[in-house]
């Protein structure tokens, strides 16, 4: 065990530290997109973004080396720098690109999807397949040199905005059904797309449904083997492992609610007096340090190519679990503001924010895999138990 | 920056968990608590694996490792549910080699460490287990102490005074009085002292502090080991368990429960083992650390040691079945040191709030 940087990884540390310095810190209109685009961009250069994606593709292509990975991470929260264009884009379709796409594909699609041009929907659940994937019904079929796509999906995140799509579409329909589904690009304002936002429990509508009728996309379009879509939409960046029990949302998260226990009362004293609150906090904090320490555990074993085991399997629900926690005390610091509807948008309103952790806590548990999806995958590949409920 | 355990605390845990497995693995564990006083070929077999030296300098003999390595101990003697007070030696001899003077170290080192002697600590009164908490006073000590590990066979109890001074009494001039424990690895006494001369080993309290600490860190390692032990024989008895004509750990809710056991317990080893860094680091934040880390691991121990009796269905609710130690090593571990809620007051506390 040593916590200590080395000297190398210190003068790494400093590098970043200045330059966010001189780049992030003197910036006036931090949410200006242009100069955000800017920055990332010199950000890329030196090296600290987009580290497992080649040159070519506007990457900065560096090695593997979790602990440097890990000092950016840490150095831009800091200062609340923006790191890589969040969404599926940077997170699925790049690497996935990498892994599997034409030489074309990459051209055409991975530079403009590292700025921000190009953002991405998953065209992933149907009506009838959330947790049960691959029994997608949604259908392409090859006419000449274009895929005849029509279907329906629903939870496409922010699909809105979207200029493409990454999809899941059944190719081979006399196929088991593994093995009946190719990885699909499509370009979003085709004729036949249409999409309709779902408003959500918290009043936003991050979800869409996208009705495909008919839409058109070239031949070439098919990422990886037809009828293996399955295995490609399996891949995800393995580069440095960015998102292993990341502590970047819950310490500072933990920290809000400190900062609410002490600034709210509860007859008529500080809430962090109040012995319940105090032992609830102590509670979740807990929590929090395991999280973390799993978190640094987890990036040793990476850095040493080995394998965290059943650790590696239970992040999502120790996350969701914390968010939850929050989200429940948070209910008890604020009192009758829980009665409130949170505001939309940027107006942040009062301190009945905090009912948005409620509702998004809840939101975090069921996408990208619900928790019982998760405790499936834990029991199965981590215990050993037995597959259950499925007829494959 | 290296979060992980060396390749020599990774071996002693292999090697341990060998040397206990084989004893205690199967169901020998219920015949280990049949007769409560301390099995004498145990204690003399573990004797030679050098343990009480771990944390002893070497110089004074010992092993020089750190109270990471002790963690890594205590969580090997809760999984296997020892009925051996291996770290209560530990840490008593690592506490005479930190603040004994010369003539203290002569006289107790080499018994503890080669000789299989036996210490025991006498910290708890009616008032709590912490340093604040004791009220015997110097020298001179007169008065009981509460919940004494296996007193009976120990050679030399370690007895905490106000202040939070320290001092050694030898096994003899006190009263030692059985307290039926609900953790039969672990029996406790009330013990009298009626000394008028006790030898005083330290009269400054942040030794008491860091002592308290640790106990605090391997009770809570100790109580990881524990439900880890449960939960893997829940997993076992899952695959070979047979209802409704299928395996019951194909069943859902029951994959489900274990699943949440993992996902309680995998996340907390990190935490304890920082805990136990922190105390060698000498770090600020290591007391309220050793609160966090005793409160959290406890409490979720004893949660997922009653999920996984539940798991076993009847015959986990039988004394035949080991299933129960576990959940009393936890539930002791949970209680001994001061309740979870003290332990999280005090990490409350500790951050100012």
């Amino acid at each position: 065990m040593d916590l200590r940087y080395t000297n190398e990884q210190t003068a790494f540390q400093q590098r970043v530290r200045s330059f966010l310095a001189e780049q992030w810190a003197p910036a006036e209109n931090k949410r200006d997109s242009a100069f955000i685009t800017r920055f990332r961009q010199l950000a890329t250069d030196e090296g600290y973004l987009y580290r497992g994606v080649p040159r070519q593709y506007g990457g900065s292509e560096q090695a593997p080396d979790v602990i440097r990975a890990q000092i950016i991470r840490e150095e831009f929260a800091a200062v609340r720098a923006p790191m890589e264009v969040p969404g599926n884009g940077v997170a699925l379709v790049v690497p996935t690109l990498i892994e599997w796409g034409t030489d074309e594909q990459k051209d055409m699609f991975i530079k403009k999807t590292l700025t921000g041009e190009y953002r991405w929907a998953q065209g992933y659940s149907e009506p009838g397949s959330g947790s049960d994937l691959a029994s997608v019904t949604s259908r392409a079929e090859l006419v000449g040199d274009e895929w005849v796509i029509n279907g329906h999906k629903i939870w496409t995140t922010l699909a809105q905005y979207a200029t493409h799509m990454f999809a899941l579409l059944r190719t081979e329909p006399d196929a088991p059904k593994h093995k009946g589904i190719s990885y699909i690009l499509l370009d979003m304002k085709a004729p036949g797309v249409t999409v309709r936002p779902i408003t959500q429990i918290n009043g936003d509508t991050e979800f869409c449904e996208v009705f495909l009728d008919d839409v058109r996309t070239p031949a070439s379009m098919l990422v990886g083997p037809r009828g293996d879509g399955w295995n490609v939409s399996r891949s995800t960046l393995k580069h440095e492992r960015n998102h292993i029990g990341s502590s970047t949302r819950t310490v500072p998260m933990f920290r809000s609610l400190v900062k609410l226990a002490q600034r709210r009362q509860i007859n008529g004293r500080p809430a962090i007096e109040d012995p319940r609150i105090r032992s609830a906090l102590i509670e979740i904090e807990g929590y929090l340090q395991s999280q973390l320490w799993a978190g640094y555990y987890q990036q040793t074993l990476a850095a040493n190519n080995e394998s965290p085991g059943v650790l590696g399997l239970v992040n999502k629900l120790t996350t969701t679990n914390f968010f939850h926690r929050v989200a429940q005390l948070s209910a008890e610091i604020i009192g009758d503001d829980a009665l409130l509807a949170p505001k939309q948008g940027r107006d942040r309103g009062g301190d009945e924010r905090w009912v948005n952790q409620m509702l998004g806590s809840l939101g975090q548990a069921i996408s990208g895999g619900t928790s019982n999806i998760q405790r499936n995958i834990i029991s199965e590949r981590g215990l050993g138990l037995p597959r259950s409920g499925s007829e494959n | 920056m290296r979060f992980d355990l060396t390749d020599e605390q990774k071996s002693l845990r292999h090697m341990l968990a060998e040397f206990f497995g084989e004893r205690f693995g199967g169901a020998q564990g219920v015949e280990a608590i049949a007769h409560t006083t301390l099995d004498a070929g145990l204690w003399s077999a573990v004797g030679e694996l050098g343990l009480a030296g771990a944390m002893v300098p070497e110089e004074d003999g010992g092993l020089g490792l750190d109270l990471l390595t002790a963690t890594v101990i205590a969580e090997v003697t809760g999984y296997y549910a020892v009925p051996a007070p291996v770290l209560p030696s530990l840490l008593a001899a690592w506490l005479i080699a930190t603040a004994g003077n010369d003539a203290q170290k002569g006289k107790w080192l080499p018994k503890l460490l080669g000789e299989g002697a036996q210490a025991a600590f006498a910290l708890a009164e009616e008032g709590g287990w912490a340093p604040a908490d004791w009220t015997l006073t110097g020298a001179r000590l007169s008065g009981a102490k509460l919940c004494v590990e296996r007193a009976d066979s120990a050679d030399l109890f370690i007895v905490g005074g106000k202040d939070g001074s320290l001092a050694i009494v030898e096994a003899g001039s006190a009263t030692v009085t059985p307290v039926d424990t609900l953790d039969r690895t672990r029996p406790l006494f009330t013990v009298t002292f009626e000394v008028a001369d006790a030898d005083v080993l330290t009269t400054d309290g942040t030794v008491a502090g860091r002592l308290f600490d640790a106990l605090c860190i391997t009770a809570a390692a100790d109580a990881l080991g524990a439900a880890c032990a449960i939960q893997a024989r829940s997993i076992d008895y899952a695959k070979e368990r047979k209802q409704y004509g299928q395996l019951i750990g194909s069943f859902q809710a029951l994959k489900h429960q274990l699943a949440d056991m993992s996902v309680e317990l995998e996340p907390a080893r990190p935490l304890a083992w920082y805990a136990a860094h922190a105390w060698d680091m000498g770090q600020d934040d290591a007391a309220r650390m050793a609160a966090l880390a005793k409160a959290h691991l406890t409490d979720i121990s004893v949660k997922v040691a009653r999920g996984a009796i539940e798991a076993h269905g009847g015959i986990g609710y039988t004394w035949e079945h080991p299933a129960h130690l576990f959940l009393k090593r936890a539930m002791a571990d949970r209680s001994l040191l001061g309740s979870v809620n003290v332990h999280r007051e005090r990490a409350a506390a500790l951050a100012g709030w």
